[in-house]
């Protein structure tokens, strides 16, 4: 059996995308800013794209700008407004996914001043010390509203009202790579001025990224080109990718309630089975949080041999976040959260999809118990 | 500009006796080999030299990176020809000196006239040559005893100049000194071991021990890498990945703590040696280097090296890490061999490994696994061969 639970990571595409995206490919092949026919079809793909991210959250398809996947809309959001804002202070929190904490460190380097919102057991941000952060010449926050490696959802609502109260002009972005598709939100239920999304986390290709800019927004361009996208991101549109990304957001988000519904009972019986068949685990990932991702720690084990053990009974899982797995150290997450350094050694993180069954999670339930048994008496764990 | 021939010089097999035309057979059945992915060649030697020369368009700069990875050769020349005419020669020579000139301040020109017919001598051509280009390049000086550019003018079929003269990879030619099976680990150490004994002219035969789950299969595509880094040097080398997991887990099962890794090393070497005797390899090659970690004490040593009867080489026995990545970075295997894969062997470690075990402490603890034989054949039988080139 194979059971694929990496679903933050990236996910399978729905094969509605990848069959309409070969024919796009093939048939559309024309360039969107041509003027002929060929350029108009092309061009038509897109704005359907537009459409779909549009009607997700709510905004205007105007809106809707197209990158090369989440790191650039974040790098985008971040580099371009910071550039066409007066200030320097921007703050962002502890657990924001390295594609935004980077971009930050660059913005850092060039002299803005950047400081941290730390999160609270649950991965939330500590709101009392976020608003001790504010300033009037604050011109930025950004805050990921899914946390990719426990699934914490952040109070962006809140975050975002205290930020104008203080500052009105400021802006406002969040990182929704891992929101979309699998929690409700609009643009006016966030507040936000600037969304980034992935379209490889949602069943659609890889390469292909969204951002959603409030009309009106100060913010400059990061790649200069010919022109397209209304300057903000020009280069000769990706468009069989873009035409998948809208089909993806389409279906993702059709009856979403209902999908993650039947996601959140089968990631929540992974979690009971887990407490009830396991000893010595912690469950990292707090109540409140989005329906797909399981985060949890098994003492006195390596999640890395965990992995491994389960990639050959088919399971896929990851350890920690899996951008992490470029370097060596403890996840900043886990740390952030305060989870005791020995737990973090033994971190998994399950994270789930629509195509899942409750099949699959009882297989897994079933080797996850056998694996973390013979690693710890491996391991002389008590 | 456009290189005509490459004259290839040997290293020591210029020395050798009655075995040096078998040598030159070798050498040069590596060199057409090697070239044969870069185009048409025709290779022949004469008198301790080697003449290379391109019967189609090359690009010289990949034809060297090639042919100083052969060993056995120990300088190679570019060479550019022209007409037996001063005037022509000054004009090559000075070209080629503008073309690869950088800081230099100094030249001589050495001369060797095969053609007796030329007007000049050779102590003629060097001076008229010297004068010449002189008056071309003003910056220029000569220095007869150090000089920073050697222009070399030798007078055959046609005038051969050239001013370059790259190193090459030295030592033997492969294949001229039988074949050895290397332990490859993935670490930095390994693949230099095993780059210098088939600077020897010695083949190699290669054997990976792979313990999923507790290591992923990115540490073993990375010891893939690094054998096909080498086999730029050593030719074709097999690589034997044999799974160890079920060995390692009954060693930490049934022995003491404190031997696990001697005792693993030992096993390791046995499975080594039983593939390398299936493999008609006469010796065994390891990466160890005298107290770099506990299973390299000298007792440690001892006890790994009494596991077998074939010898073992361990060429960076003296050499500290410092060296050993030196050489690393030269044959272009350092940036694979740090690739940060998580090795979980570091579970299999014991807190308070036993850095003095004597042999008959270490055989007593073996005798726990049972049928040592059964486990070791039961791994080979199971290995995967991975040609890598």
């Amino acid at each position: 059996m194979e059971v694929y639970l990496d679903n933050s990571s990236t996910t399978r595409p729905y094969k509605e995308v990848v069959d309409a995206m070969a024919d796009a490919m093939y048939n559309n092949f024309g360039n969107p800013s041509s003027l002929h026919r060929k350029g108009i079809e092309a061009e038509k793909l897109i704005k359907s794209a537009q459409i779909a991210l549009a009607e997700a959250i709510k905004a205007d398809p105007e809106e809707i700008f197209f990158t090369s996947g989440g790191t650039e809309s974040d790098n985008l959001a971040l580099r371009g407004a910071a550039a066409a804002n007066r200030g320097r202070h921007i703050i962002s929190t502890q657990v924001e996914h390295p594609a935004v904490l980077n971009t930050l460190e660059s913005l850092k380097n060039s002299g803005f001043i950047i400081e941290y919102a730390p999160v609270n057991k649950n991965g939330e941000v500590d709101i009392e010390r976020y608003k001790k952060l504010l300033r009037n010449d604050t011109i930025l926050v950004t805050a990921m509203l899914v946390n990719n490696e426990t699934g914490s959802i952040q109070p962006v609502e809140e975050m975002c009202r205290l930020l104008k109260s203080v500052n009105p002009n400021a802006v406002f972005h969040i990182d929704a790579v891992q929101a979309l598709g699998k929690i409700p939100f609009t643009v006016s239920s966030t507040g936000a001025d600037m969304i980034s999304f992935s379209s490889h986390k949602i069943h659609g290709p890889k390469g292909v990224g969204g951002l959603y800019v409030r009309k009106g927004t100060r913010i400059s361009p990061i790649l200069f080109g010919g022109g397209q996208q209304k300057n903000l991101r020009p280069g000769t549109e990706n468009v069989q990718g873009i035409y998948g990304f809208g089909i993806a957001t389409k279906m993702a988000t059709d009856n979403l309630c209902e999908k993650m519904n039947k996601v959140r009972f089968l990631r929540n019986s992974l979690k009971d089975g887990i407490l009830r068949e396991i000893s010595d685990v912690s469950v990292n990932t707090p109540e409140n949080s989005a329906p797909h991702i399981l985060n949890v720690s098994f003492r006195g084990t390596r999640s890395e041999v965990l992995l491994h053990t389960l990639e050959n009974d088919g399971i896929y899982v990851s350890s920690g976040s899996a951008c992490s797995s470029h370097k060596k150290g403890p996840s900043y997450v886990m740390t952030a959260i305060g989870l005791d350094p020995q737990l973090i050694d033994g971190t998994l993180r399950f994270s789930l999809s629509e195509f899942n069954t409750e099949e699959e999670i009882n297989y897994t339930l079933d080797r996850l118990k056998v694996a973390v048994s013979s690693l710890r008496k491996l391991m002389k764990f008590k | 500009m456009k290189t005509d021939l490459f004259l290839l010089k040997y290293g020591e097999l210029a020395l050798k006796g009655l075995n040096k035309p078998a040598f030159e057979k070798k050498l040069l059945n590596t060199i057409k080999r090697r070239l044969s992915k870069l185009g048409n060649f025709s290779v022949r030697c004469s008198q301790s030299t080697i003449y290379v020369e391109p019967l189609c368009e090359i690009d010289t700069e990949e034809v060297l990176s090639v042919l100083s990875k052969i060993f056995g050769i120990a300088n190679i020349c570019p060479v550019v020809k022209c007409e037996k005419d001063l005037d022509e020669i000054e004009k090559t020579a000075v070209e080629l000196i503008r073309e690869y000139r950088t800081t230099q301040k100094t030249f001589k020109v050495e001369s060797k006239r095969e053609d007796k017919s030329f007007p000049l001598n050779s102590p003629q051509l060097s001076r008229e040559m010297g004068g010449r280009i002189l008056k071309n390049i003003n910056d220029l000086k000569v220095d007869v005893h150090n000089p920073e550019i050697m222009v070399n003018v030798e007078i055959r079929d046609k005038a051969y100049v050239y001013t370059r003269k790259i190193r090459g990879a030295g030592g033997m030619p492969l294949g001229s000194n039988g074949k050895a099976a290397i332990l490859l680990s993935g670490g930095i150490d390994s693949p230099v071991a095993g780059w210098m004994i088939c600077k020897r002219g010695v083949c190699l035969e290669a054997v990976h021990f792979h313990s999923h789950p507790y290591t992923s299969d990115r540490a073993r595509d990375k010891v893939l890498d690094l054998a096909r880094i080498m086999a730029k040097y050593c030719g074709r080398i097999n690589v034997h990945v044999v799974p160890f997991t079920e060995i390692q887990l009954a060693i930490i099962e049934k022995c003491p703590e404190n031997y696990l890794t001697v005792i693993m090393r030992r096993l390791m070497m046995r499975i080594a040696e039983k593939i390398a005797v299936a493999n008609n390899a006469q010796a065994l090659i390891t990466g160890e280097s005298i107290g770099q970690v506990a299973s390299q004490t000298m007792e440690s040593l001892v006890c790994t090296d009494s596991a077998v009867s074939l010898p073992v080489f361990r060429p960076c026995i003296g050499m500290d890490k410092e060296e050993i990545v030196t050489i690393s970075k030269k044959i272009g295997a350092f940036e694979t061999s740090i690739q940060p894969f998580e090795d979980c062997c570091t579970i299999f470690v014991p807190k308070h490994p036993k850095t003095k075990p004597t042999l008959a402490e270490i055989e007593e603890a073996e005798l726990l696994l049972g049928d040592i034989e059964a486990m070791l054949d039961d791994a080979i039988a199971r290995d995967e061969v991975v040609v890598c080139e």
